[in-house]
Order: C-alpha cells, then sequence, then structure tokens
C-alpha cells in the first residue's frame, strides 16, 4: 500500500520560465532529503524542467504538485502537472520518439518518460492536460 | 541572470554561473551573436559546470549557439557536462553529436586554439 506524506506537498504554480526552475529546485530539494542520489535528482529535475515547460509553453499556467511516497521499503516523489491548456490532440503521436526521426510533436514526453519510473498522461482536446511523474529512491 | 561574457584573445568565453530560465538562454545566444561580430571572435567556450539540468530546452539552444556562431566563422566548445547531466541528457534522447564539447574551461580553449593553429592561412 502506498501511502502520502500530507505534509511535503508542494505546489508550484507555473506561469513563467523562472517558476520551471522553482519547480525542479523544490523537487531537488525533497530528494535531497529522502536521499536520492545524485544522478537521480537530475533525472528527476529534468524530467519536471520538461514537463514544466510544456505548461508555459502551450498552456500558458498550470501548476506542479510534489509529494512524497512511500510505500513501505522505499521512498518516492510524486509530480502531478496539471494545466487547463488545449490538451493533447494526438497522444500517441506525442509519445513517439521523434528526435532521431523528426516525427512525434517534440513536447519531449518520449524522452521525459525515460527519466522517471512511472508515466502517466490523461489529456483531453481543448480541457487541460495532466501528467504524473513518480521517481523512487533506489535505496 | 544575464551569463556573463568575457574576452579572451581571440575567443569568447562564456560562463554560466547558475540555473538559466528560458529567458536567459536566448539572452546568451543574442549576447554570443553580437560579440561575436564585435571582437571578431574565431572561437566560443561555454562553460556549463554550474548547470544541474540541461533539459531539451537548453540543449537545443546550445547546439544552436555552437551552429549559428559556426555559420559566423567561429567554432563553439561546450565544456563542464556534469556526469549526471550527461546521463540524464542521453536519457532523453539529446544529442550533441555536432557540437563540440570538452572536459573543462582549459581543454575548450586548448581545443579551440588547436583549431586556430590548424588553419591554413592562420600564418603560423
Amino acid at each position: 500500500m502506498v501511502s502520502r506524506t500530507p505534509v511535503d506537498d508542494v505546489r508550484v504554480a507555473i506561469r513563467t520560465d523562472a517558476d520551471v526552475v522553482t519547480a525542479r529546485q523544490q523537487a531537488r530539494a525533497i530528494g535531497a532529503g529522502l536521499g536520492f542520489s545524485s544522478t537521480d535528482l537530475t533525472l528527476l529535475a529534468t524530467a519536471i524542467s520538461e514537463i514544466a515547460r510544456n505548461i508555459t509553453t502551450y498552456a500558458g499556467e498550470g501548476e506542479v504538485a510534489l509529494r512524497v511516497l512511500d510505500d513501505g521499503g522505499r521512498q518516492g516523489i510524486e509530480v502531478v502537472a496539471t494545466d487547463a491548456g488545449p490538451g493533447i490532440d494526438d497522444v500517441e503521436l506525442a509519445m513517439q520518439d521523434g528526435y532521431t526521426t523528426g516525427s512525434g510533436l517534440g513536447l519531449g514526453l518520449p524522452g521525459t518518460r525515460r527519466l522517471v519510473d512511472e508515466f502517466e498522461l490523461r489529456t483531453q482536446p481543448g480541457s487541460g492536460t495532466w501528467v504524473r511523474l513518480v521517481k523512487w529512491s533506489r535505496a | 541572470m544575464a551569463v556573463p561574457i568575457l574576452k579572451q584573445g581571440p575567443f569568447l568565453i562564456a560562463s554560466i554561473q547558475a540555473a538559466l530560465t528560458d529567458t536567459d538562454v536566448i539572452r546568451l545566444q543574442e549576447d554570443v551573436m553580437v560579440q561575436v561580430g564585435r571582437y571578431r571572435s574565431r572561437g566560443i567556450v561555454v562553460d556549463v559546470t554550474a548547470l544541474d539540468v540541461m533539459d531539451s530546452f537548453v540543449s537545443r539552444s546550445l547546439r544552436g549557439i555552437a551552429h549559428m556562431t559556426r555559420l559566423r566563422g567561429a567554432e563553439t566548445v561546450i565544456v563542464g557536462i556534469q556526469p549526471e547531466v550527461a546521463f540524464a541528457m542521453v536519457q532523453l534522447g539529446m544529442n550533441f553529436e555536432d557540437v563540440h564539447t570538452a572536459l573543462d574551461l582549459e581543454e575548450g580553449l586548448a581545443f579551440l586554439q588547436q583549431q586556430l593553429n590548424g588553419e591554413p592561412d592562420a600564418g603560423g
């Protein structure tokens, strides 16, 4: 059973590119407190940077919420990025790896998925996008 | 925060001091292009040692600097990519295959000097 630790909830409003930096620095601080490795902290911060930038670029504004998960043996950080922007019309295309072929939508989502342990995307054209990432500690 | 760009002989050194916002990165691109023309620079070192994240935007922008300055006759070398950052870049799918990189500032400057010396019309 995965429990959540409410005291560790951090919400970062994403409106400007400076907020993107704040969101990933907050996650880094939480992860450092949990004993994440330097590499995992960097992978998580990079993933947050990608999804938070999609908010500023495509939706204008939104939010990144961070919370600590505990599944009994290990701890993780859950990142939920939400916006009420235009959504993604073709999720399959958005998840296609386009960095070598030029296909894909260039949202950085396939790359972001490789940086984290769990990746979930829900979107509705016209009513926004919800992305959930989890990075677990390797302890 | 603006990235300071120092002139050292025929080269420019752009030394990134802290986390960059997208706005900072775009400004760095513009500043480097202006200074390459102003100082007739032959090479640029961009020192990213202080960067803890190089996401797709930063990576693309640095590649952009390298490509744009090359069109102006100056080579760019990116130095100081941290090991964790390199790991994340590869996972993310960013490649720097067409961009010169070096371990640190010293190696970067040595590389640029070598490029300059290697030119047939360098006079040396």
